[in-house]
């Protein structure tokens, strides 16, 4: 099933955003197509007509009222970031097409 | 395998190239009202923001306009470790909305993150809904023809990013800063099927789209501050194939008349690049309302991967019978019924009936303003020479008239005017009552809107009233009469044309008399009675 | 001798003391008034002065406020009387570096949050805090709970306090070594293969994983949300008890929180395994490469409990050895999603590459991530992203996801003829360090035993089972059916009477 190269891995890692070295790029490689092939397992349990599971304990209709309730002050909250300005995070621009 | 595509684009994205063969022999003129040979597809994708006190999945205020960053908790900014917990009003207005278009409300529907990096999401997922969202499968008609739509479902909105230098354009500026206030209001979008076939029938859907929205009171739905956002998908085809050409996506229109004009561009623009032989590319693009031209945003050439899973932090939705039965009982009247009943009731055309309800809030003022017009004229009717004869039809001519004329000016709302409906009302009982003309009641209004006095307080102020009481009339014609016997003999001697000429002569004099606040109905009679009869 | 050194002498005594009691007899200590929060809180403070140096147990220490917090609840005492103390008044807990503190350092072990100060508490650090239980620091781990060894914690690696060569087993090591180096007699940890339970069983602990949905996940840094638990780890099973009690429950903010109320264990902690039925899983007990002495103190616990009255028998759970491949298409797929939002913007590191002003958002997002991140870290976040992405996504991770439905019919079908079951916690006891980190799937195959009870979302628990050969510690594991911690732990409690384990480690050696 993982017939994995070098590519995908970068093609991969840009989807994650993530730089990686050459080097990481050449050990990442390897090392994810041993696991891969390693995962690759769950494809031998024949899982037909199996529904996945998403919660291990199935519950529904988890709703809170409409109620507002404090916000966090904003000085603490712009106090954890890297950089900020006029009360706003400050980040280099954005290219449009980065989405 | 891969899962479903994403937020089911209303146009499948498989490019047509149009052949020679497609072309039909004879060009006619289309449904919407080209020669061409060219059909238009469109769908719209619709995100409105939810009139709800808190977000989506915390407790942090949903209000526009706030200062930066003071509506924001763990949650909504996605500090590590935080859990969405869903706003149970969020869950009804889905089911509003599933009612008021028709929709099918599976038995379960399951929130999904949305992968892709971009400052203005906090977790740079997106939580929304994918392959079961709440509302499926439902409709709108649209004058006689209609339009599916395809889905509705719940999701979070971005937060604002502001680009600072570079005359503000994207790409050239030198840093960007961002407000997480809106990173979490609720949002429901609503994506039609490509069944719209020209930029009237896209306006006039997206116009009953918003009016019902309104009616059932899930979303303020306003297109200028971004409330109410619609996307559309466009492409074109020959006329008779039944294809589908590569669509774009325009966004960024502020209005229903900008979605018209914006489609338009969009037609004209594909036809051009397909005749001079070109491909028209799959992208996003912008919509400028002043130059009046879309731009190309990003290029689609390689797809997004959004990587779309159940969102493992949040349980099924699983709207029970009981909650759709609430729901149900409690839906208000939606827009055609309106329509009807106000036709019926007030003896207005379909037009104006439609023009109310094509603002959001007009047919609620005026609504107001006709039951306030029936309580002055109930209690006028009790005193002994009480005027009566203001109609319903009155307020909706004001209101489709000046009022309408007014907020297209200043851009406001009816709900914020200066002028409440209890006010038109008595603007209406004042002409009625002869108390100042029509004209004057148009500088009245004027003002009422502009500083907020209530007509009456105008009328006394600029001394407005006219005089409408037959003695002082009929003694101030007399006086004229009198001074003037010559000239009531000529009138008398004369034929047609001179005797309009005195008639005319005798008004205005009257009129300069009273300072120009007669009654000239009642100056006209008066006149008529004198000068003919017995006087 | 002068009299200072033989008060000092003194003070050392009673310091070793207070630090090998159990957080039950420190509790009833403090509110008999026989010691003061104040002193126990110095006497564990000063252990782990002495020692933590060579143990890292801890990424940070919290002193002051420790001291503040001891000293509060002494005034208490005095001013309301101890009836008023609540139920862990002055007891010491070491708290995973994942979980969120108000105003104090959580990193999670990453260099991408270090200096972060979180500006809330999880659900799990405020119910502690009105248990009256002291956080005395902020307990190491594998970066982001992505490890088996500790050694992925970007700010060094954890040593196991028995001996200091070796690893302490991971993600929760720091933790689980803190219990075992008598600096705290409870810690907290997080469990989402076997996070608490493998080190708790190289560290010679009691580590409990509680069903999902039954410990709040509010404040708590998600790695793989669907499978993410926090904790209790203590030296005996009735403080590990007493410290789940103090943190479970429902919590709103969780919206997988489970609602049903929680069956107190303590009550009937003592009531022994008379008729209960115990089945011994066959897929866990036969793994590759499982260390003789390990299936042999699995086979002791067998006849004890026989001993003890319970029946046993063998059982078989097929789908058992796909948890491992299941588990590593999962969590890394959630922790890629988890971990996308530390893009360099809104809190912790940020790296901008290039000359100044020259970079976008969007270079300065990766160079972040990439600094910010450690292999593993980053290879999971790879491997979870390729599992979602197009054309993958059915095959891997949606396969994944029915391979779990698999284990859970299984495990029920099996819960259907047992009250509990039984296997090793890991293959073997604690590994040397740097000797897996080179070969990312041997550290995976460590957590063999404990991933298909996160996988089922049910409880379960390791107990100390003595020690091999080389005087390392051996762990067994109590699994349970989801909401089956009452029966879970009469069964722990049953095997922790019958190893008799009082070893202790000696990290600063024999004191
Ligand atoms: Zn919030």
């Amino acid at each position: 099933m993982s017939e994995l190269t070098r590519e995908q891995v970068r093609h991969v890692a840009k989807l994650a955003r993530l730089d990686l070295s050459d080097d990481e790029l050449d050990r990442f490689t390897g090392q994810l197509a041993g696991i891969l092939d390693h995962a690759a397992r769950v494809s031998a349990l024949d899982t037909d007509g199996v529904p996945p599971t998403a919660h291990p304990f199935p519950m529904v209709n988890v709703l809170r009222p409409d109620v507002v309730k404090p916000s966090l002050d904003r000085d603490e909250v712009l106090a954890c970031a890297p950089d900020a300005r006029d009360g706003r995070f400050r980040v280099p621009r954005i290219l449009e097409d980065e989405a | 395998m891969t899962p479903p595509e994403p937020s089911t684009p209303s146009t499948p994205s498989a490019p047509t190239t149009p052949s020679e063969t497609d072309a039909p022999d004879t060009i006619e003129v289309g449904l919407d009202g080209h020669a061409d040979g060219w059909e238009l597809v469109v769908g719209l994708e619709v995100h409105v923001e939810l009139a709800t006190a808190t977000k989506l999945f915390c407790g942090c205020a949903n209000e526009f306009g706030q200062e930066p960053n003071t509506n924001v908790c763990p949650v909504c900014l996605g500090l590590p470790g935080a859990l969405p917990v869903l706003n149970e009003l969020v869950v009804e207005y889905a089911l509003r909305v599933g009612e008021a278009f028709h929709f099918d409300v599976p038995a379960q529907s399951v929130f999904a993150r949305k992968n892709y990096f971009y400052p203005d999401m906090p977790k740079n997922f997106q939580t929304s809904q994918y392959d079961e969202p709440i509302c499926l499968g439902g409709h709108l008609d649209v004058d006689g023809v209609r339009i599916t739509i395809t889905r509705a479902h719940m999701e979070e909105d971005t937060g604002k990013t502001t680009h600072v230098g570079g005359g503000g354009r994207i790409h050239d500026a030198d840093f960007s800063l961002v407000d997480y206030n809106r990173a979490g209001v609720p949002l429901l979008e609503i994506v039609s099927e490509p069944d719209i076939r020209s930029s009237e029938q896209a306006k006039a859907y997206a116009s009953e789209l918003r009016a019902t929205l309104e009616a059932i009171g899930v979303s303020d739905v306003k297109m200028e501050e971004g409330s109410m956002r619609v996307d559309a998908n466009v492409s074109v085809r020959r006329r008779g194939s039944d294809g589908f050409g590569t669509r774009t996506e325009t966004k960024n229109v502020n209005s229903i008349r900008s979605l018209g004009r914006a489609i338009e561009y969009e037609r004209a623009r594909q036809i051009e690049v397909l005749e001079a032989g070109g491909r028209v590319v799959q992208e996003t693009r912008h919509w400028n309302e002043n130059d009046g031209q879309t731009h190309s945003m990003r290029s689609k050439e390689e797809a997004y991967d959004y990587r779309y899973f159940p969102e493992p932090d949040l349980v099924p939705v699983a709207p029970t019978p009981e909650m759709r039965a609430a729901v149900r009982a409690a839906m208000p009247e939606l827009p055609a019924a309106r329509r009807d009943r106000l036709v019926a009731a007030w003896a207005i055309t379909e037009r104006d009936a439609a023009a109310l309800l094509g603002t959001p809030g007009l047919a609620d003022y005026a609504e107001a303003a006709v039951s306030a017009l029936e309580a002055l004229e109930a209690l006028e009717a009790l005193a002994v020479d009480g005027a009566r004869g203001g109609s319903p039809r009155d307020i909706v001519n004001w209101v489709n008239g000046e009022i309408a004329g007014h907020l297209n000016e200043t851009g406001s709302s009816p709900a914020a005017l200066s002028l409440a409906p209890a006010a038109l009302a008595e603007l209406v009982g004042l002409v009625a009552a002869g108390t100042i003309s029509r004209n004057q009641a148009k500088d009245v209004l004027g003002e009422a809107l502009a500083d907020g006095r209530r007509p009456a307080r105008i009328v006394t102020d600029r001394g407005l009233a006219q005089v409408s009481d037959e003695s002082s009339l009929g003694s101030v014609i007399d006086g004229i009469l009198a001074a003037n016997a010559d000239a009531v003999a000529e009138y008398r001697a004369g034929d047609d044309k001179a005797r309009k000429k005195k008639r005319g002569f005798f008004m205005g004099e009257a009129m300069k008399a009273l300072a120009g606040q007669g009654n000239p109905q009642v100056l006209n009679r008066l006149l008529d009675e004198k000068l003919e009869g017995n006087g | 001798m002068s009299s200072s050194d033989s008060d000092h002498d003194r003070d050392h005594d009673r310091d070793r003391d207070l630090t090998s009691r159990s957080a039950a007899g420190l509790a009833a200590a403090v509110r008999s008034g026989e010691v003061s929060a104040r002193e126990v809180v110095d006497a564990h403070l000063a252990r782990i002065e002495a020692l933590d140096g060579s143990v890292h147990a801890f990424l940070h220490v919290t002193a002051d406020g420790a001291r503040a917090r001891a000293d509060a609840l002494d005034a208490q005492r005095r001013s309301d009387g101890p009836e008023s103390l609540p139920p862990l008044a002055g007891v010491p807990v070491a708290v995973k570096d994942v979980l969120c503190t108000r105003g104090v350092p959580t990193t999670c072990g990453s260099r991408i949050l270090e200096g972060w100060l979180p500006p809330y508490d999880a659900t799990v650090v405020a119910r502690l805090e009105a248990s009256g239980a002291i956080a005395v620091g902020k307990a190491n781990m594998d970066e982001f709970a992505m490890g088996s060894s500790t050694e992925n914690s970007a700010f060094g690696p954890t040593h196991n306090p028995w001996d200091l060569g070796r690893v302490p087993g991971g993600s929760s090591g720091g933790s689980a070594a803190a219990v075992a180096a008598g600096f705290a007699p409870l810690a907290l940890g997080t469990d989402t293969g076997g996070s608490i339970r493998q080190p708790a069983a190289l560290c010679g602990v009691v580590g409990v994983k509680p069903t999902y949905g039954r410990v709040s996940r509010y404040g708590v840094v998600a790695f793989a949300s669907s499978l993410d638990q926090v904790g209790p780890f203590a030296r005996t099973v009735e403080d590990a008890a007493l410290l789940l009690e103090a943190v479970w429950g429902h919590d709103p903010a969780d919206s997988t929180s489970i609602p049903t109320p929680c069956e107190p264990i303590l009550p009937g902690l003592e009531r022994g395994v008379a008729g209960l039925r115990v089945g011994v899983v066959r897929e866990l007990t036969e793994v590759d490469g499982i260390q003789p002495e390990v299936s042999a103190a699995l086979e002791q616990a067998v006849k004890l409990l026989e001993q003890a009255g319970a029946t046993l028998d063998s059982v078989s759970v097929p789908s058992a050895i796909y948890g491992l491949p299941a588990y590593y298409l999962i969590a890394p797929a959630e922790a890629s999603s988890n971990l996308a939002r530390f893009d360099g913007i809104r809190y912790g590191l940020r790296v901008v590459p290039g000359e100044p002003g020259s970079a976008n958002a969007a270079a300065m997002n990766g160079a972040t991530r990439h600094a910010g991140f450690g292999a593993e870290v980053k290879r999971r976040i790879m491997l979870g992203t390729y599992a979602l992405s197009a054309g993958y996504y059915d095959a891997y991770y949606g396969q994944a996801q029915r391979v779990r439905t698999l284990i859970i019919r299984d495990f029920d079908r099996a819960y259907e003829h047992f009250d509990v079951l039984l296997s090793p916690t890991t293959p073997t006891t604690a590994f040397p360090l740097g000797d897996k980190v080179d070969d990312p799937l041997a550290m995976y195959l460590s957590d063999v035993c404990t991933i298909p009870t996160n996988l089922a979302g049910a409880a379960a628990m390791s107990i100390p089972a003595g020690l091999d050969g080389s005087g390392l510690p051996i762990g067994v594991q109590v699994l349970a059916p989801g909401l089956g911690e009452a029966v879970m732990f009469r069964v722990a409690r049953a095997l922790e009477l019958g190893f008799g384990f009082a070893a202790r480690a000696r990290p600063g050696g024999p004191a």
